[in-house]
């Protein structure tokens, strides 16, 4: 951990669509550091923005998106002279990020293997294209090294799978060829969004394994984008918590799960039912995200916070960090030092304690 | 009906589909369960296990290759008169996975909800009609301002409570639930199984809830089918499944439920079980009652290896 390299730095982003005659401001503010070997987690409701984030990072926004303000930094080292170079995403233009990043540095795992696979072409034409295309490597070498790509995603006689096409092969498989696709360049950066959503429980386990293992051997850095805390659990170091477009809470994996304080957090926590849970009701979170086309005065999230503030409606809470830790930040005006101290919920409290008891057991 | 009794009987269930003049798909090869009126029973296994089929089969969608389903006292699997179908699906109703996709685009919230109604003519007067899918729309969580809108105008989880809406107008006694939280996000999925708890306590209608989320069907389900490859290899109670399992699968599958407690998950591996060397076979076994609503498909000796692990386990 001493020497920690900054892969991907992002500050203040802004990010709007145009829809109508409407401005939806998808992204407002978004900070985010991303080091060598780590792997990141990026929670949160459908319409939080967590997919919109990464699409940028990518440079693949939709045609009425735009880019308002703020910075993505990408380091690397240059291949040959091993240089250092850092350049803004943002700046660059289309064709550059296309040559440089996409694909090359930064490659993608989308949620559904057969609406990202091309249904007319083998997958071993798939998984060698980007090399050739990328490096020039040729036809033969890519052969060989597709070959061994699939072999390393668990997939058995890939010699003969190479000749397959996609409707031939599961769903599993198929999420196995498009990780073998991502990997095909050696990127830096693998952007999972929603990997396993589609797939079920039992499969779910072995392509989440598969990934940590390949993260493991080749030292890349991975950002997970989901809303399943199971998920989470298993795969990341560090988890940020979107909301509305913002990055409301933020820290190491333990910090969050085992000492959450936004009351968004604590939401999305108690929503979960484990396997225990056997309350009349579960625990949902009040209301219902707010309308980004509108001008957000205040905390968005006030509306469903039971311990909203009055300050809340007025100003935007800033990121406050928690005491003792300079990992674990807070947007939200309760770590303010002035603010009434307010618990976490009797019942996640309980729950919280039990999953370190086990956890205990377990270490 | 009173609560206890049972609702549905199925019996040796086959549902075969030809491929080709080859190939035949067993979906669905020989299981048996039953439902209990105002209970929920869950039927969990990965995709391709015969859950869906099972539930198409039951609600006739499909025509049942062989075997009985026994539906209120009456056998429903054989072949229908139009009359009878019809009184069938006022019986029983079904809620889909997607609910962008079931529910048609060009008809208003008030009409899709009225279907039934229309179809059965079971309403004397227009304002009846338009009554009774106000009260359902109140129940189901919206209100009577949204009977006016189209479905683009929801969110994923209210298209989802228009659809729970649709299938309880007809006050039926059954209802089919095919992955109805599964396309939904964490947060709206515990607010739409909290609705169809709380429909269940008004309505007293019995559930079979199909989906693949093990700690949710864990939570919403009296009792729970495990399918695999279209045979039932485990059935229970909720607890007996998960407190006490005994097929290699039943023990896969739950190995493979994510935590959301990051100290255990971190250093957890799941359990792989895979049919083609796992020795079983399913062919051969036939249902052992280890208490009277648990039982496990096995063989003899397949019973005997099972039952020894779980002693060893304890």
């Amino acid at each position: 951990m001493s020497q920690r390299e900054k892969i991907l730095e992002i500050r203040d982003l802004n990010i709007s669509f145009k829809t109508g005659n409407k401005n939806v401001k998808a992204i407002r503010g978004v900070n985010l550091d991303l080091y060598k070997g780590e792997t990141i987690a990026i929670v949160g409701e459908s319409g939080s923005g967590k997919s919109v984030t990464t699409k940028a990072i990518m440079g693949i926004l939709a045609k009425n998106g735009s880019i308002d303000s703020g910075s993505i930094n990408y380091t690397w080292h240059d291949e040959k002279t091993g240089e250092k170079i850092t350049k803004d995403i943002v700046k660059m233009s289309e064709k550059e990020i296309q040559t440089e990043i996409r694909g090359r540095k930064i490659a993608m795992v989308f949620q559904d293997p057969m609406t990202s696979l091309n249904p007319t072409m083998t997958i071993g034409k798939q998984i060698m294209e980007p090399m050739m295309y990328h490096y020039g490597t040729s036809k033969e070498e890519a052969f060989k090294k597709a070959v061994k790509l699939l072999e390393e995603v668990g997939i058995t006689d890939p010699e003969a799978r190479m000749k397959n096409y996609p409707h031939q092969l599961s769903g599993g498989m198929r999420q196995r060829v498009v990780i073998a696709i991502a990997l095909s360049c050696d990127p830096y950066v693998l952007i999972c969004d929603e990997p396993t959503t589609a797939l079920d429980v039992t499969i779910q386990a072995k392509i989440l394994e598969l990934i940590q293992d390949i993260q493991k051997k080749k030292g890349i850095s991975v950002i997970y984008i989901t809303h399943d805390l199971g998920v989470v659990a298993k795969v990341a170091d560090f988890v940020n918590v979107m909301y509305a477009g913002k990055i409301v809470e933020k820290g190491l994996i333990d910090e969050i799960f085992y000492d959450p304080r936004h009351p968004y957090t604590w939401g999305l926590l108690s929503a979960m039912p484990d396997l225990d849970t056997d309350d009349d009701e579960l625990y949902t979170i009040p209301g219902s995200p707010p309308n980004l086309t509108q001008e957000i005065v205040g905390d968005a999230f006030a509306p469903r916070n039971l311990y909203a503030l009055n300050i809340d409606k007025r100003l935007d809470p800033p990121m406050f960090k928690v005491e003792g830790s300079n990992t674990h930040e807070v947007a939200s005006w309760l770590m303010h030092p002035k603010a009434p101290h307010v618990e976490m919920p009797e019942s996640l409290k309980k729950r919280i304690n039990k999953m370190k008891k086990e956890g205990a057991i377990n270490a | 009906m009173h609560k206890g009794d049972t609702i549905l009987e199925v019996k040796d269930l086959k549902q075969h589909f030809r491929v080709s003049r080859k190939q035949t798909v067993k979906a669905v090869d020989g299981i048996s369960f039953e439902i209990k009126a105002g209970e929920t029973y869950g039927l969990v296994g990965e995709s391709g296990s015969g859950k869906s089929t099972t539930g198409r089969s039951i609600i006739r969608l499909y025509q049942p290759t062989q075997g009985k389903i026994i539906f209120e006292g009456e056998d429903i699997s054989g072949k229908m008169s139009n009359k009878a179908l019809k009184t069938l699906r006022t019986k029983m109703a079904m809620i889909f996975q997607d609910p962008m996709a079931c529910l048609n685009p060009r008809k208003k919230v008030i009409d899709i909800i009225a279907q039934g109604l229309d179809i059965h003519h079971a309403y004397s007067s227009i304002e009846e009609r338009n009554e009774k899918v106000y009260k359902m729309l109140e129940m189901v969580g919206l209100s009577r301002e949204h009977a006016n809108r189209y479905p683009h105008q929801f969110s994923g989880g209210q298209r989802q409570r228009i659809g729970i809406a649709r299938a309880l107008i007809m006050e039926p006694d059954l209802i089919i639930a095919d992955e109805a939280i599964s396309a939904l996000d964490v947060s709206i999925q515990a607010q739409v199984v909290n609705l169809m708890k709380k429909m269940q306590k008004e309505t007293g209608a019995a559930y079979l809830f199909i989906a693949h989320d093990l700690s949710m069907v864990k939570y919403i389900s009296d009792r729970i089918g495990v399918l695999h490859l279209g045979h039932m290899v485990e059935t229970g109670t909720a607890e007996e499944i998960f407190n006490n399992p005994l097929h290699p699968y039943t023990k896969s599958l739950l190995s493979a439920i994510p935590h959301p407690n990051p100290k255990i998950e971190k250093t957890r591996k799941s359990f792989t079980y895979d049919y083609a060397t796992s020795g079983l076979d399913y062919e051969a076994g036939y249902e052992h009652k280890i208490t009277d609503t648990h039982s496990v498909l096995a063989t003899d000796e397949e019973f005997e290896q099972f039952m020894a692990n779980a002693k060893k386990s304890f």
